[in-house]
């Protein structure tokens, strides 16, 4: 079982390093969406470094919605839904197979560049940790809530629209947790509640999410 | 042996043509109920209740506002209920109701957002106030809109049904913590809110009218959910032979 | 066998059997094997390469993982393309990389939606040789196909679909 579950991730990791722009372009979005507040807004840096924890969880949850539409489409429209399916391993485990590839190559970069965001947007440097740690547990919980959002709406038209009208609402305790945690430490307090928070909805997301997932799925596919 | 009673009625429901004319039964007496409780509610609360002694005249508001807010949430709960017993049992009319259940729970929750906006106004002088409780109606607004959404995309109506099912469950089971985290959220940023409701303890006279309105709005929902049902199902079935029947003849035990 | 009309049904009813479908009234006994499935999409990588499409099915069914994919490559007649990405191929050459999965699963329920569609005579008499060996080998195959009927030789129960109202 372990076999079919490593199979589909190397799988699904290699076609997204294949097409690079699957996985440059949330990146890029990343980037571009963060450097407009600055232009919007002024850089002024008391009102940057103010908004700096919601800016980047706002356009960290964006750049991952954005990617999701493709996380199913493809297998959906070439068969190999299907095909994953009919075997005799269990959907929901095979659904965490393309959540983790997916993770791997949207989450991690988002994680990597936000000290990067964060310098941009003048967040104080102790608060830089808290902000990576607050992406590591949330950025998982994006994959895999938006991964329903993606079952459920993989072949309809509305497509990527949709999936962020479904997913936005569903996230919004993860942003609420996350900005405020990054935000309290900014300003000199602790954390550790809103990251243990986040802590276990990435737990409660991890053991139901697969299996919604799939259920979706299979709904999908009639 | 004797069948249980209980079990053949939930299995007569099952059938479109004794659903439709049972509902047709229930249907007058339920908007009778809501004209009677509604009357009577709104005469106490917008009449006979006693000002309050912070907000004045504009706080009567409340009698359809928290009336509103609770059926908004509540229809969310019906409609995951019975997506629930859709995916599990393949149970079609619950697929039925749960579908018209969702613009009416939407509608709810408009106009509790509608009347909060407006019982804002004259109270903290703007139009709008990110309190907790709004906040959070306005996320169970977009919960319903994705609900709707969904619906609307997909063609085929089982399918559609079974797709809005399991959304309204993930919704169902997120509601707490989004409600968990706004009410944080909230309490944080409290410099610029103030909870709409005051602090002032309900006095009675106040608290039965808005009960009388919640129970009404109750018979509101009922009376309007089982119209809709009746027309989706017609709708759904036209081509059937008991559409016809029942369309000729209403009112005829099936 | 299942044979009829084109817009008939036969899809609708070998992915009921398959269970992607759920059938809205009736049952299915099937008996307790795997199934293994080609149908309208072949469930094919485009940006994979031939031989990375068939590894990866074989890594994925329990019977492919110790099989000689260049051997069964050779006997699709598709070995010279492995190293292709599956997109440049033609649409006879994707059908029988997608059946070279078949070579995996012996032991399954087989389920073919059109499997001679796309082929030339040596692809077709592919086909015909695979189901021989399935039959020879015990194995059961659930075969939908308009125009050309299975090998003759082969024992056969064919079900005629006129109209939809046959599969309802």
């Amino acid at each position: 079982m372990n076999n079919t579950f490593i199979a589909l991730l190397r799988r699904d990791f290699l076609m997204v390093l294949r097409n690079k722009s699957e996985w440059l372009q949330p990146l890029f979005f990343l980037v571009v969406v963060v450097s407009l507040f600055p232009l919007g807004l002024g850089p002024g840096p008391t009102l940057l470094s103010r908004i700096a924890p919601g800016v980047v969880w706002i356009a960290a949850l964006l750049a991952s919605v954005l990617s999701l539409d493709h996380l199913f489409r493809s297998d959906y429209e070439d068969g190999s839904l299907e095909q994953l399916m009919l075997g005799n391993q269990s959907l929901s485990l095979l659904v965490l197979a393309k959540l983790l590839a997916h993770w791997l190559t949207t989450g991690l970069p988002i994680i990597a560049l936000s000290p990067l965001l964060a310098v941009w947007l003048n967040l104080p440097m102790e608060a830089f940790p808290t902000l990576v740690k607050s992406l590591v547990l949330g950025t998982p919980v994006l994959t895999l809530v938006g991964g329903i959002g993606a079952a459920l709406t993989v072949g309809l038209r509305g497509g990527g629209q949709l999936l962020a009208l479904l997913v936005f609402p569903l996230l919004v305790p993860v942003l609420i947790f996350a900005t405020m945690g990054v935000s309290a430490v900014a300003g000199g307090m602790e954390a550790t509640a809103q990251l243990g928070l986040m802590f276990a909805y990435l737990i409660m997301a991890l053991t139901l999410a697969p299996f919604a997932c799939a259920a979706a799925l299979r709904i999908s596919i009639s | 042996m004797k069948k249980n009673p209980i079990m053949l009625f939930i299995h007569k429901t099952g059938s479109p043509a004794y659903f439709y004319w049972l509902s047709g039964k229930f249907i007058p007496w339920l908007w009778a109920a809501f004209f009677v409780l509604a009357a009577w509610g709104l005469y106490q609360g917008l009449f006979v209740a006693p000002t309050d002694y912070l907000q004045g005249e504009s706080y009567r508001i409340i009698y359809i506002h928290v009336a509103s807010a609770w059926m908004s949430m509540m229809i969310y709960g019906i409609m995951a209920a019975m997506g629930f017993i859709a995916l599990v049992w393949h149970v079609r009319i619950s697929e039925i109701l749960m579908i018209c259940s969702a613009p009416i729970g939407a509608a709810f929750t408009v106009i509790a957002l509608a009347t909060g906006s407006l019982w804002g106004k004259p109270t903290w002088g703007t139009y709008w106030v990110w309190d907790a409780r709004l906040t959070s109606e306005l996320v169970l607004l977009f919960l319903y809109l994705g609900v709707l959404g969904l619906h609307a995309a997909i063609e085929e109506p089982r399918k559609a049904a079974r797709s809005v099912a399991l959304l309204a469950i993930v919704g169902i089971v997120n509601l707490p913590i989004i409600h968990y985290s706004v009410n944080w959220w909230n309490t944080l940023h409290q410099g610029s809110t103030v909870n709409l409701a005051g602090e002032s303890t309900i006095d009675i006279s106040m608290l039965v009218p808005m009960l009388v309105m919640a129970i009404a709005t109750k018979f509101f929902y009922g009376a309007v959910l089982l119209s809709r049902a009746r027309v989706l199902l017609l709708t759904q079935d036209i081509k059937k032979q008991w559409a016809g029947k029942a369309l000729q003849n209403p009112g005829v035990h099936p | 066998m299942v044979t009829g009309a084109n817009g008939c049904g036969k899809t609708t009813l070998i992915r009921i059997i398959a269970g992607l479908l759920d059938a809205s009234s009736g049952a299915l006994h099937l008996p307790e094997t795997a199934i293994a499935y080609v149908g309208h999409y072949l469930g094919l990588k485009d940006t994979m390469t031939v031989r990375e499409n068939l590894q990866f099915y074989a890594r994925f069914t329990s019977g492919g993982r110790d099989r000689d994919i260049d051997a069964d490559l050779e006997r699709m007649q598709i070995r010279a393309h492995a190293d292709q990405p599956a997109r440049s191929l033609s649409a006879g050459q994707r059908k029988r990389c997608a059946l070279a999965r078949l070579l995996f699963q012996p032991d399954a329920l087989w389920l073919l939606d059109e499997p001679y569609a796309n082929l030339d005579a040596e692809g077709l008499s592919l086909v015909d040789g695979l189901l021989r060996e399935h039959q020879q080998q015990g194995g059961m195959a659930v075969v939908v196909s308009h125009n050309r009927m299975v090998p003759d030789d082969l024992e056969t129960k064919t079900l005629r679909v006129e109209a939809w109202s046959d599969v309802l």
